[in-house]
């Protein structure tokens, strides 16, 4: 039973005592979908992610990984697995080298294949620089890579990964996320993330839960569709005022913002209008100068509060 | 290789990788030779034996054997390498008996590193070299106990203070159990029965009836129970204690 390729839980539920940490999470995923589990700290994405990799029992319901059922078949479930946990914890007395043939070697990888894999992620994780130094000494970032690093060792169908990228500099989190676009062509990735633009730049599809509560499966396009910045125009003009009043002149705007820093004014449209075009033409007819026009997709932000504050977000 | 050998390997290489390691054995080594030669009266006694030697021990390792046990699981606790390991295809059982093997391989590093009193004792007499491969294997069982005892406590707080506490105190009771003082006190209010079953949990008892050399089946098993049923509770305790 079940698809031998897929990570997927069925009503995954974890009570302590009177609360419920999780509360009956279903969902699927298949090779080739990198899933951004999103919601508030507390929301329950790392106990949901402990759960699949094998670490909390459920207190009901199910998660497969690769068709093996994490409760009674553990091993082969934790082999077709890579785990990062959160905060990447690793044996800090140890070498990067030395940890990473300790997980080799628990991984059951022998021979030319363990000291293959073994550079290669030390490669692929850039760790070169830091292979005799105790993990200990290592700065936030090189210890996030040597999580990952033993996550990716034994190149496994599926990827769990609480918050890989926190603690890393722009420029590390660019790798990182390249890594995981690399990986996901024929894996199972899951991340989890309160970073929202990194579900732009990884995630093919977007789980949001708060409390426990899984409150939308949908794409990250998707996501930002229900953003009601979804078909808004931005812009900046040279003369903020006359732009605003050029603006009035266009029917199906419903409301206006302007930022009172930058001065950008944002234009949303009433439900289901486009306003590019009408926008743009009067501003054109009006002789208004324009620096910037743009469409804008959504604001992810915006969308996120509303699915996890519903109350506070409603009239917002 | 299996993931015993390979956590045990890594535990083990562990314990050498701080000062803290050679730390604990110069003590093991000085505290052993000093309380055989100033209280136990190694030459006054005129006697070619290492009775001396291995009385202390159950005193010594009261003290030195919690402090190798209280960082076994707290420590992973409050690093969250637990997770890590336990999520690696390993068992729960494999974690649990991997790691205190790796301890009890490091206590006995500490025992046979006090070789040399052997030497001298077999230099100024002739000795009965079969008692003292008993005592040895007594003392190792006895650091097996503590040890398996120690482990427990360790994963039921993340507080290596509060596990090397909780530790003295049950090994000192477990140990305390055999002495006559302690039987005569409840001898006077339970019956012979429940007095004698009080006895037979001295961890002293039994390692006194191997130490004189008399390996008996029943001290072995007990020492083996012992060691097996605090791992189990280990696992259990670990397992309770996962979530927070």
């Amino acid at each position: 039973m079940g698809d031998q390729t897929m990570i997927e839980t069925s009503a995954l539920t974890k009570r302590y005592g009177p609360f419920t940490a999780v509360d009956g999470i279903s969902f699927k995923v298949e090779p080739g979908q990198v899933l951004g589990f999103l919601g508030p700290n507390g929301a329950g994405k790392s106990t949901t992610m402990k759960m699949i990799a094998g670490f909390l029992a459920p207190s009901s319901g199910s998660a497969k990984v690769c068709g093996f059922d994490v409760e009674s078949q553990p091993i082969e479930a934790k082999r077709a697995l890579g785990y990062l946990p959160e905060g990447a914890p690793s044996y800090g007395e140890m070498t990067p080298r030395a940890f990473l043939e300790f997980v080799a070697d628990l991984r059951g990888l022998v021979g030319e294949r363990r000291r293959q894999r073994v550079d290669d992620v030390i490669g692929r994780l850039q760790l070169e620089s830091v292979l005799t130094q105790s993990i200990d000494t290592l700065s936030k970032g090189f210890k996030r890579r040597v999580g990952l690093a033993q996550a990716i060792l034994h190149d496994p169908p599926a990827l769990i990964l609480d918050e890989p990228t926190d603690g890393l500099d722009p420029n590390q989190k660019h790798e990182v996320r390249e890594l995981i676009n690399a990986m996901s062509a024929d894996k199972i990735i899951v991340i989890s993330t309160h970073i929202l633009e990194e579900v732009h730049a990884v995630c093919t599809r977007a789980i949001v839960i708060a409390a426990g509560r899984l409150l939308a499966d949908a794409t990250p396009a998707e996501l930002e569709a229900r953003s009601r910045y979804h078909g808004a125009v931005s812009l900046t003009a040279s003369n903020t005022g006359a732009a605003r009043e050029a603006l009035a002149r266009v029917a199906d705007i419903e409301t206006i913002e302007i930022d009172p820093h930058d001065h950008r004014i944002t234009a949303i449209p009433k439900k289901g209008r486009a306003i590019f075009v009408p926008i743009s033409e009067v501003l054109k007819s009006q002789g208004v100068e324009v620096n910037q026009l743009q469409l804008e997709a959504g604001r992810l932000d915006e969308v996120f509060r509303s699915i996890t504050l519903p109350n506070a977000e409603a009239r917002a | 290789m299996s993931p015993v050998k390979t956590v045990f390997r890594r535990e083990l290489a562990s314990y050498f990788a701080t000062p803290v390691a050679y730390v604990f054995i110069v003590i093991f080594l000085i505290l052993a030779g000093a309380m055989t030669f100033y209280y136990g009266e190694f030459f006054e006694r005129g006697r070619a034996d290492l009775q001396p030697f291995f009385g202390f021990h159950p005193w010594l390792y009261l003290f030195l054997v919690p402090a190798i046990a209280m960082r076994l699981w707290a420590e992973e606790r409050k690093s969250g390498t637990i997770e890590l390991l336990l999520t690696l295809p390993i068992t729960m059982w494999q974690a649990v008996v991997a790691k205190f093997l790796a301890a009890w391989a490091f206590v006995g590093i500490a025992l046979a590193m006090t070789f040399p009193i052997w030497i001298t004792v077999n230099y100024l007499g002739d000795p009965d070299n079969g008692v003292i491969i008993a005592s040895y294997l007594g003392s190792l069982l006895m650091a097996g106990a503590f040890l398996a005892i120690g482990s427990c406590l360790s994963a039921a707080t993340r507080n290596q203070v509060v596990a090397f506490i909780l530790t003295v105190v049950i090994c000192f009771l477990l140990l305390m159990a055999g002495f006559p003082l302690v039987l005569g006190f409840f001898q006077a209010f339970l019956p012979q029965g429940v007095v004698d079953a009080i006895a037979g949990l001295s961890l002293f008892a039994h390692f006194q009836a191997i130490a004189k050399g008399v390996v008996d089946l029943r001290d072995l098993v007990y020492f083996a129970l012992t060691i097996l049923a605090w791992l189990y509770a280990t696992a259990i305790v670990i397992d309770l204690k996962k979530a927070d």
